[in-house]
Formats: C-alpha cells, sequence, structure tokens
C-alpha cells in the first residue's frame, strides 16, 4: 500500500492527514510520566490504571502511549498485560496504540499485542545501523509505524545541523533498504528545556522549528513528532507560564510542520488567550530573539507563581472546535458549562431562536439518540445529556417567546401517568426522559392520576400516545380498566404499559385483549424510542400494532395452554400438605421485647453501610451485581460514572440532613388459626385479638418432599404453645419533596430521578438495619450473629421479612393490618393510598418471623376454592376478593 | 500470470467444501481410512482429514467447482493448523494434511488447465483464523487473558504454509479472519517462511464481519482492518462469511474506497435460517451480486457457506459479462 499520510488503526482508523491539525499522544499511561499510573501498576491496581487511560481516550487523546519501564517493574510483563486488558476496552482500543520502551524486547512483546497498526517509540540509530535496521524490519513485519529519535553513535542531535543530518541519514536506510513506507516514519528531533540561563540552549526551540521544517520540505511522507511538556522545564511549579510556553511552542511546531506530539491538555492555554506582554516574553525565548530573553521571561515569570487556573482545561481540545461540534460535544458528553454561552452564539447566528433548537441542539440530540438506541451510551449519560438540553432549551424559552408565532415542531406528543393508587414514578421519568431527547413532546400528568383526568387530557392535549406506568400489583388492575374504558370510548391512541409488575405476558393476557388500538408493553426505556418512532409513522404504524396483536394473541393462547396443563391442588389438600416446621428442635424464641418502638432520625451515615446497590443500577437499566458491575466490559464505565454521582449525592444529603429516616416496630404474641390465617394479640394474655392476617397458601401441586406453604405455616398453631409475629414500616423519602423542587428548578431530571433512587435504597437499608436491630436487640433471637452487608444481600440472616405485595405475601392489602398494629401513620407518617401503595414512595413494610425454618417462597398460582374461602374469612365479597388478588387468579 | 490476470478479467472462486461434504454421507470410517484407523478419538466431522482418507471425494469436488467455472480453487485445509488440529489431537499430521490437500488440489487444476490453456486454473492454499483469538479473552472473568499467544500463532501458521507450499499452491489465502491479530501472525509467518524458502506468493486475504455493525468480532471497522493488515503487499483483499451477499455489500463498498489492491468477495449463500441451513438460491445470490458488479467493485467473487458448483455456475456466468474493478480509490488514506 502507498499512501501519502501516517495511517494508524486501533479498532478504528487514524490517518494523520491535513484534516487533522495536530494528533495527540496520551501519556499518562506512562510509568515514568506518571507517579500515579506507576504506583497503580505497582499495586497491581489494573482497573484504575484503565481509568486513567479511558480519561486520556476521553481527553480526547487519538493515541495512547504506554510505557512500563521502570526499575521495580516486570516491564515486558507489565506491557503484555496492560496491553491485553486494554484491548478489552472497546472505547479505549479504538484509539492506536504508542509501545513506548527503551527496551527492544518489551516493544516487541508490546508489538504481539496489538490487532491494529500501532507506533513503536522509539527506535535510533545509537547503537549503529545493523542493530537499526533489524529492528526496523521487524516492525515493518509487524505492521507499525516507528518514531525515530534524532541520536546516533555520537549521542543525541542538539542541533539544526545534527538533527538534520541524522534525520537524513535514518530516512535514506529505512526507504531504501528496508523499505519502510516514508508515511509509517515519524522522527522526534528532540524539544529541550530553554531559557535554562545556559547560553547553549537559547537556540532549542528555534532549532526544533526549522529542523522540522526541512525534514517536512526534504524527506517526502515522513512526520514529525515531539514531548512539548519539556520545553518549559526550568518553569515547574508554574503553570501558567509553563501553560503559555507550551501553547505558544505547539503553535510554532505544528505551524512548521509538526503532526503529533505529547501534550498535557490540563497544562495549555490557548493560544490566543495567552496574556500578550507574556506572549511576547515567551516567543523571544523560543526564537531567541534577544540576548537578554530568558532574564526578561525569568522576572516576569515570578507574578504568575501560583496563579493556577482552577478550571481543568481538559475542554480546551474540544472547545476550539466549530460551534455545532461544540454544542454535539456538550450534548454526547453531558457538560452544562457552557452550554449557555453556545446556545447564546447560535441565536446569534441564526435567524429565529427557534431554529438553535431545531438545528444544532436537535443534531446533538440525534447524535445522542442514535448512540443510545446501538449502545454505545446508557442511560445515566442520556439523562445528563437531556440535563443539558434542558438547560439550553430554559435559556432559549424567552427570545422564543418574544417572537409569539414560532411553535416548536415536535415529532408527537406521549401523555405518561402514574395511574391512580400509586406513586411510583422514576421509570415514568425516564422513560419522559428518553423520549423528550428524541424531540417527542411529552405530558407528564404525574402520580397517582384518576383514569378520567388521563383520558380527558389525552384527548385535549391531543396526545399520539398514551403510556401508563405502575410499580404495584393493584395498578395492573387499573390499567386493565383504563384499556377497557378507552374500548369503550371508541379511542385510537395506542396504549404502553410500562413499570415494574408489568410484564409482557400480563400485558398480552390481560389488558391487551381489552383494547383495539394497539397495547404494547415496554419492558426498558430503551425499547421506547424505537416503538414510538414506528407508532408514530403512517407507513409503519398498523403493521406495528397487528403484529404485536397477533404476538401477544400467540402469547395468550400458550399462557392459557399452559395455566391448563398446571396441576393444581385444592385448598383441602393443600392444607393438608403444609410445611411442617420442628418445633422440638428450634422452640419458640421468646421476645426480649413485647410492644412497639419508634425509631425517629436513623443516623444516614450508618444506613449507608446497609445499602445492597444492585436495584440502584437497575433502576438505571445497567444490569449486573454490585460491585462486579463495576467492571463490566459493556457498562463498567458508565456505572462507575453513576456510582460517583450517587455518592456525591449521598454524600450531600448526609451531610445536609437533607432526607429523615424514620421506623416504627412491634412484636407481638400470635398464634396460627384456621390453618392460614395469624391471630395477633394485645398481650401475652391471649384473649383480645388486635388483628388477623389473612393468610394464602401455595396450590400448585407439588412433588411428595415439598409442601404447600403458607406463612401461617412459621407460627405454632393455638393450643400448641405460645409464638410471637413481628411487623415493621420504615420510610427515608420524608424531606423528598424539597429536594425534587430544587432539582426541577434547576431542569435536572438527572439529579431528582437520582434522589428518588436514593431514597429508595435508603428505605430498603432502613428495614435491612432494623430486621438487624430486631434480631440482634429487640426480639433478640440472633443476639450472636455477624453478619456483613454481602451476607444481608443474600439473606443469610436467621428468620424472615415477607412484605405484603411481594411474592410470598401478594396481598397488599395486608398492609392494613399492620398500620393497624404499629399505628404506622401517626409514628412514621407513611400513608396508604386506596391502591395500598405506601406514600411517601420510599417507604418498606412487612411482617417478621423469626424461626430459623422460615423462608422466602413464592405463592404462585391460587384456586377459586381458596379465593372463596379468602373471600369469606376477610369478610369481603368474591369479586372484591378476585380484584385484590387478580394477579394470582389461575383461572 | 495471476498478476496480468486479475486486470483483464474478474476471477472466479469456488464455493463451500463442507456442504459438498455433507452430501456424500460419510461415516467415522471414511475419516480414518489408511491413515488413522488406531487413532483413539472419534474423528468424523474433521473434514481436513479427507485429503489424506479420501482424496478421491475431494478431487471429485474440486473438479465440480473447477467445471462450474471457477479459477482459483482452494485447498481443503480451512482447520489446517496444529491449534485447529489439537482438538482431534491430530497436532502431528498437520504437515500431511497440508502437504496433500495442495497437492491433490494442483493435480486437479493441472488437468483442467492442460485441457483449456487460455483459461489456466490456480490452487489457493487457505489457511483458517483456527479456533482461538489473540486479541480477545475467552473468559469474561479475565480480560487480560489470552487462550493463545502471537508467538504460538507464528508457529502454527509457518508450519502451515510451509506445507501448502510445498505441496505445489500457486497463491496463499488468510481468510474467515475474525481476529486481525491472528491474521497479523499469520502474515508474520508467510513472511518468515517466504524468507526461509525464499519464495514469494501472491497473498489473499479475506476477513469477516460478524454482525450488521459492520465490524470484525474483535471489534474493527473494515477500514481499521485494512489499515492494520496493510504493511505488505497483498493479492487482494475482500471479505467473507458470516453474511450474505446483500449485507456485504456496503461493508465491500467501504473497502472498495480505500484499497488500491483487488478487492475480493465470496458471502454465504445468505443468512442462516432456524435450522442454520442456507437456502439462498443460485439465482437469489446473483441477483444480491449484481449491484456489486453494476457498481465495478470486484475482482474476485465466489462462495463460501452454503453455495455449491450451481451457485458458482451462476455467479461465474453473471461475472463473465462485466468489466473488473478499476485500481480507483476513491477516500485517500
Amino acid at each position: 500500500m502507498s499512501t501519502k499520510h501516517l495511517t494508524l488503526s486501533g479498532l478504528e482508523p487514524l490517518i494523520v492527514n491535513d484534516a487533522l491539525n495536530f494528533v495527540n499522544v496520551g501519556e499518562r499511561t506512562n510509568v515514568a510520566g506518571s507517579k500515579k499510573f506507576l504506583r497503580l501498576i505497582k499495586e497491581e491496581k489494573f482497573e484504575e490504571a484503565i481509568a486513567i487511560a479511558r480519561d486520556q481516550v476521553e481527553g480526547g487523546a487519538q493515541i495512547l502511549d504506554v510505557n512500563m519501564d521502570d526499575a521495580l517493574l516486570e516491564a515486558k510483563e507489565c506491557m503484555v498485560n496492560f496491553l491485553n486488558l486494554i484491548a478489552s476496552e472497546p472505547d479505549i482500543s479504538r484509539i492506536p496504540i504508542m509501545v513506548d520502551s527503551s527496551k527492544w524486547e518489551v516493544i516487541e512483546a508490546g508489538l504481539q499485542c496489538l490487532q491494529g497498526k500501532g507506533v513503536v517509540n522509539s527506535i535510533s540509530l545509537k547503537d549503529g545501523e545493523a542493530s537499526f535496521i533489524d529492528k526496523a524490519k521487524k516492525i515493518k513485519r509487524y505492521g507499525a509505524a516507528a518514531i525515530i529519535m534524532a541520536f546516533d553513535e555520537k549521542g543525541q542531535a542538539d542541533t539544526y545541523e545534527r538533527r538534520i543530518q541524522i534525520c537524513q541519514r535514518a530516512y535514506t536506510l529505512l526507504v531504501e533498504h528496508v523499505k519502510f513506507a516514508p508515511s509509517d516514519i515519524i522522527f522526534d528531533p528532540n524539544i529541550f528545556p530553554v531559557a535554562t540561563g545556559i547560553p547553549e540552549h537559547n537556540n532549542y526551540a528555534l532549532d526544533f522549528f526549522k529542523a522540522t521544517k526541512w525534514i517536512r520540505e526534504n524527506l517526502p511522507g515522513a512526520n514529525i513528532c515531539g514531548g512539548v511538556s519539556n520545553v518549559s522545564f526550568s518553569f515547574r511549579g508554574n503553570n501558567p507560564v509553563r501553560e503559555a510556553m507550551h501553547a505558544s511552542f505547539l503553535y510554532h511546531a505544528t505551524k512548521n510542520g509538526m503532526r503529533l506530539g505529547i501534550v498535557n491538555p490540563n497544562l495549555i492555554e490557548i493560544y490566543e488567550d495567552i496574556d500578550p506582554k507574556l506572549l511576547q516574553h515567551v516567543e523571544d525565548v523560543l526564537f531567541n530573539r534577544r540576548e537578554d530573553a530568558t532574564e526578561r521571561l525569568v522576572d516576569l515569570a515570578e507574578a504568575y507563581v501560583g496563579q493556577g487556573k482552577d478550571k481543568k482545561k481538559d475542554e480546551v481540545l474540544w472547545r476550539n472546535e466549530p460551534l455545532g461540534k461544540r454544542i454535539e460535544h456538550a450534548l454526547v458528553r453531558g457538560i452544562t458549562d457552557f452550554i449557555v454561552e453556545d446556545a447564546e452564539e447560535a441565536r446569534l447566528a441564526l435567524d429565529k431562536p427557534l431554529d438553535v433548537i431545531e438545528g444544532p441542539l436537535m443534531d446533538g440530540m440525534g447524535v445522542v439518540g442514535k448512540l443510545f438506541e446501538s449502545g454505545k451510551m446508557f442511560l445515566p449519560q442520556v439523562v445528563k445529556s437531556a440535563r443539558v438540553m434542558k438547560k439550553a432549551v430554559a435559556y432559549l424559552q424567552p427570545f422564543i417567546e418574544e417572537g409569539k408565532d414560532e411553535k416548536q415542531k415536535k415529532v408527537g406528543k406521549i401523555l405518561l401517568a402514574t395511574v391512580k393508587g400509586d406513586v411510583h414514578d422514576i421509570g415514568k421519568n425516564i422513560v419522559g426522559v428518553v423520549l423528550a431527547c428524541n424531540n417527542y413532546e411529552v405530558v407528564d400528568l404525574g402520580v397517582m392520576v384518576p383514569m378520567e383526568q388521563i383520558l380527558e387530557r389525552a384527548k385535549e392535549e391531543e396526545a399520539d400516545i398514551i403510556g401508563l406506568s405502575g410499580l404495584i400489583t393493584p395498578s395492573l388492575d387499573e390499567m386493565v380498566n383504563i384499556a377497557n374504558e378507552m374500548e369503550r370510548q371508541d379511542l385510537s391512541t395506542p396504549l404502553l404499559i410500562g413499570g415494574a409488575t408489568t410484564s409482557r405476558v400480563h400485558t398480552a393476557v390481560k389488558i391487551a385483549p381489552k383494547y383495539q388500538k394497539g397495547v404494547f408493553h415496554v419492558g426498558d426505556a430503551s425499547l421506547s424510542i424505537p416503538l414510538v418512532s414506528k407508532l408514530l409513522n403512517p407507513d409503519f404504524s398498523q403493521q406495528v400494532i397487528s403484529e404485536t396483536k397477533d404476538e401477544y394473541g400467540e402469547l395468550k393462547t400458550r399462557f392459557e395452554a399452559n395455566s391448563k396443563t398446571k396441576k393444581f391442588a385444592d385448598i383441602e389438600t393443600a392444607r393438608a400438605n403444609k410445611a411442617i416446621l420442628d418445633w422440638d428442635e428450634n422452640p419458640v424464641f421468646v421476645p426480649k421485647t413485647i410492644g412497639t418502638k419508634t425509631l425517629h432520625k436513623i443516623d444516614l451515615e450508618r444506613l449507608k453501610n446497609y445499602i445492597d446497590w444492585t436495584p440502584f443500577f437497575q433502576t438505571w437499566d445497567l444490569h449486573g451485581r454490585f460491585p462486579k458491575i463495576l467492571e463490566d466490559d459493556l457498562v463498567g464505565h458508565q456505572a462507575q460514572e453513576l456510582y460517583k454521582d450517587a455518592l456525591a449525592l449521598l454524600e450531600e444529603i448526609i451531610a445536609s440532613d437533607g432526607l429523615e429516616s424514620k421506623a416504627v416496630l412491634g412484636v407481638f404474641p400470635a398464634n396460627q388459626v384456621a390453618d392460614d390465617d395469624i391471630e395477633v394479640y394485645t398481650d401475652e394474655s391471649r384473649s383480645i385479638v388486635a388483628d388477623t392476617i389473612v393468610g394464602l397458601r401455595q396450590q400448585s401441586k407439588k412433588s411428595k418432599k415439598a409442601a404447600n406453604v403458607c406463612l401461617a405455616d412459621y407460627i405454632q398453631a393455638k393450643g400448641s404453645g405460645a409464638d410471637y409475629i413481628g411487623a415493621f414500616a420504615v420510610t427515608a423519602g420524608l424531606g423528598i419533596e424539597k429536594w425534587i423542587e430544587r432539582f426541577e428548578k434547576e431542569q435536572d431530571d438527572y439529579q431528582s430521578i437520582m434522589v428518588k433512587a436514593l431514597a429508595d435504597r435508603l428505605a430498603e437499608a432502613t428495614a435491612e438495619y432494623l430486621h438487624e436491630y430486631l434480631r440482634k436487640e429487640f426480639w433478640g433471637y440472633a443476639t450472636e450473629e455477624q453478619l456483613t452487608n454481602d451476607d444481608l444481600i443474600r439473606e443469610s440472616y436467621k428468620g424472615i421479612r415477607p412484605a405484603p405485595g411481594y411474592p410470598a405475601c401478594p396481598d397488599h392489602y395486608q398492609k392494613e393490618v399492620i398500620w393497624n398494629l404499629l399505628n404506622v401513620e401517626e409514628e412514621v407518617g407513611i400513608s396508604l393510598t386506596e391502591s395500598l401503595a405506601m406514600y411517601p414512595a420510599a417507604s418498606v413494610s412487612g411482617l417478621y418471623f423469626a424461626h430459623p425454618q422460615a423462608k422466602y417462597f413464592g405463592l404462585g398460582r391460587i384456586q377459586k376454592d381458596q379465593v372463596a374461602d379468602y373471600a369469606e374469612r376477610s369478610k369481603i365479597n368474591q369479586a372484591e376478593a378476585e380484584r385484590r388478588l387478580q394477579p394470582n387468579l389461575a383461572y | 500470470m495471476l498478476e496480468e490476470i486479475i486486470h483483464k478479467r474478474i476471477l472466479v472462486l469456488d464455493g463451500g467444501m463442507g456442504t459438498m461434504i455433507q452430501g456424500y454421507g460419510l461415516e467415522e470410517e471414511d475419516y480414518r481410512a489408511g491413515w488413522f484407523d488406531e487413532h483413539p478419538s472419534p474423528l468424523k466431522g474433521n473434514n481436513d482429514l479427507l485429503s489424506l482418507t479420501r482424496p478421491e471425494i475431494i478431487k471429485e469436488i474440486h473438479a465440480e467447482y473447477l467445471e462450474a467455472g471457477a479459477d482459483i480453487i482452494e485447498t481443503n485445509t480451512f482447520s489446517g493448523t496444529s491449534i485447529a488440529q489439537a482438538d482431534y489431537s491430530l497436532e502431528s499430521s498437520v504437515y500431511d494434511i497440508n502437504y496433500h490437500s495442495a497437492k491433490i488440489a494442483k493435480e486437479v487444476t493441472t488437468r483442467f488447465t492442460q485441457s483449456n490453456p487460455d483459461k489456466p486454473r490456480f490452487v489457493a492454499g487457505a489457511i483458517g483464523p483456527t479456533n482461538r483469538t489473540a486479541s480477545l479473552s475467552p473468559d469474561v472473568n479475565r480480560p487480560g487473558y489470552r487462550a493463545i499467544t502471537f508467538n504460538d500463532l507464528v508457529e502454527a501458521y509457518s508450519e502451515q504454509s510451509r506445507a501448502l507450499i510445498a505441496g505445489g499452491v500457486d497463491l496463499l489465502m488468510v481468510e474467515t479472519i475474525f481476529d486481525t491479530l491472528n491474521a497479523k501472525a499469520a502474515l508474520f509467518a508467510i513472511q518468515r517462511v517466504f524468507d526461509e524458502l525464499e519464495v514469494t506468493l501472491p497473498i489473499m486475504i479475506s476477513g469477516t464481519i460478524t454482525d450488521a455493525s459492520g465490524r470484525t468480532l474483535s471489534g474493527q471497522t473494515v477500514e481499521a482492518f485494512y489499515i492494520s493488515l496493510s504493511h505488505l503487499p497483498f493479492y487482494s483483499i475482500g471479505l467473507n462469511c458470516a453474511l450474505g451477499a446483500e449485507q456485504l455489500l456496503p461493508h465491500i463498498r467501504s473497502l472498495s474506497a480505500i484499497s488500491d489492491s483487488p478487492i475480493s468477495v465470496y458471502p454465504n449463500a445468505g443468512l442462516p435460517n432456524a435450522f442454520g441451513e442456507y437456502d439462498e438460491s443460485p439465482e437469489m445470490m446473483c441477483a444480491y451480486l449484481k449491484p456489486f458488479l453494476d457498481q465495478g467493485l470486484l475482482n474476485i467473487v465466489g462462495g463460501c457457506c452454503g453455495t455449491t458448483p450451481e451457485h458458482i455456475k451462476a455467479i461465474a456466468d453473471l461475472a463473465a459479462t462485466y468489466q473488473p474493478r478499476k485500481k480507483s480509490v476513491t477516500q485517500e488514506l
């Protein structure tokens, strides 16, 4: 191949041509240049070392220099290991690698790890022609480019003449003898410190510029690179001067033809922004324009000592891009710092303020949308992008309103609501953000929205699509009702169903048959975009509606066939096969305390240690177990970012006492009655029944060894001996409104979703903490317990704490018993909605069973005979019982 | 001769070997006959062995493809490295497999060339990807781990190329490349063997795009793939396998835009159906290949998995009516 330009590759190509002004080589993955990197490699903290590489790429490095030359390291092993590790990180290995070592065997080992075309750094004529030619031949065979140091048998070139003489000689050997492609030759003509006070050094920079120019003119195809920070070595500790020197040196070196180099992006000023006086003094030194140039710069430099910039300079590279690119960069990276000034610049440049939104901003969001759909961006990033977008739009809004008659064109209007009786909205908000990012107009009606209001607003707003969300099981019924009503009112708006308890099967079996104009289950936020775009495209909408209808029809048929073949026991047989606990081996532990206790203001710092982070990441559509997810190939980086942001907000919450966690728990004498129910007594006399927990029993046909379990089996039957049950309710959501209000005011959906997700985690952590307190102190049956948080997450503790609404007790109505026993609403301020959802949403309630043989289980589906019995025991009619137990009915 | 002919007309490669072998309904003893009768483990499915144990079948298949109009046939050596043969504990048979596969292929092409000297036929020594990847870890929990090193690959590929050259192949073909680092090792080995034997043969390179993202299994774009292997002159570069012609078109177009070497493509007969079979008919495949030819993108064309002599016949007839791609780099590197 004969190419004019240096071409390199990682997973993607890098073509070093005139279009690329300057190619920056990332140098922080160099143990000689970065103490931190050296320490990480020494301590074998490879993840953190990889993070440095990633920072380099994200900071704009186009080639990654890797160097492991340190007396205390096995350089070859470290090189191979590190290159193999970053090869598994597509966001790093997309750029070419520069294998950097003074030892040939390390270079060769490194080259054997690169699938792309990399760069060797470096070889030279230091050890004579034979060795030089031999190495060059091998480099060619490995398919790499090479940096050639201006160094020969006599030493390093430090004058203009020596530089060009050595480069000429090396060039001839390579091109004529080795048949090395000229474009694969990269000369490093040595950048040395200037203003050292030694007169011989005064021409160093100037000679470098001249040599660079000469090489470009006389050695066709060859490239030039250099390590820029060397030049300012004399001014270590004086960053403003160093930054100015780097900027000026780079400016002139590139003008003379240097195409590649190592520049620390944190240590460079924008050339135009250099203080003119400083610039003049710097350039006097670089060009050796006056004899006293060094003294003058040293004198002037005093004035800049300690004037460090408070802002990081990572941005300089992208801030030089054209406006459209900058806006895109800000959106893709989620950087809000400059978006208002960029929006203003765009507003002045374009005819109408609206054009800014419909032009550069929407173009940028289009890029975000594409990256998200193709899995190259992840949800937390997209929410951050939306934050940037919102900020820009908020800035432009007043200008748009001045223009009056303009109205932003949206591609479609989507109405979202969490249904009546339900307060959960994290997932719905995420879908809203993702849709808004894709230029859909989102009308969000909030939580606990009655059916009438949803349908009225949908008509009023002429919504193109309605999306319903819910987390608790009664919400599923409400969704069925809404579908029914939409059919009755003869609407034609497609209906989307989402939320943690919803499922494709439930949608297919229960909701879709009620409404003929299209019902769709949306499993996660990213799926909403392709679906919505198809539904709003007249060419596809009918097709996707009918395809889904067919698919759901099939699902329904299969489900029904399945439930028919499933064998069930009648309730009497199931009761005969109840779980038998060994009361002799594990007798009832008499509680240390009987009664209730309320805990106010539980220390959040302490609760932090009880957090199970895995579900937190699930909330953001990042799937995997914590902490492993932080190292995940695909989402690990995103997970780390998200985790960092979460911890930061959590710290802020803790420091400002910004959320209150409260709990109430109680332990009561109790006995099992009528097989499936638990009578809870006011005191040890067991004469007054405080309330009765109405139980449900597994009814699917079991193999011989397995029992048909009911929670009541875990409590001794009345007459067999004294037993006890506990109950609890906790919340960590007190005070959350002011956070949400603040973030909504700041247009910051990301933080708004974040605070809700954190409150959820804190509520679960409170429940975990409280359970431990119960086991070790309040009930005290496990005083010796020593469990780590991991053990707790794995539920290794003795006894269980099933929550109404979850598999062992799907009946939300048993919460009323807990509220009654513990006086929850007055004690801790959690109220129950008409669908038995808890408000604040970040709340958890449940029952405590202490027996070591008590295990979590799932109720599964139940038969009509048990439902009739349940209705009788609960003193309600059959229809009401069926409504409550809808998701578990096997008929 | 190869250097001239490629600019005069579109050369036709042969089609799938596996599909054809399947048609013979061979049994375990066919894979052992005369060579591996005492071998302790089962060998059925190790198709490369048939060049030794049932050479008449392999020759028959080669002849069918030549009859159909193929200019170049590939040796039956896709798995002919010690790395791939290790699965059958037959590392020691690698030389025999490659040498004899080359020999019988050459025997058949010589016969065809003699009977029609105006249409000379050639043997490409097929060098497959092996079943290990040098730049990917097979263990998700140990991303830095590699099941094979560059040097191991160089050794294995050297052994294979030495035997293919000794058996008389006209070209070498590094094909079905899913990990570019494996291919780099193959090219490294080939250069070494060329130096050692003081010969130089034309090298064909063919990569595999594994999904619609347009990247190789090891994650490279077509452009990066090209650049990574561009350090030595090759006879042709192209894509084969994994996808059908229809899906390969955009990627061949990107390759053609940057390559100053001839371009090859030999797709599967479509994407596999639910049973893992390929069911594009010769006519369908030609319909999908037509845009490649209309756009002047090809110098070499053939078939991979699921293609048969009927496919190659149809492709050869179609290709005969077109001019080959002219060296025209539209996108300068």
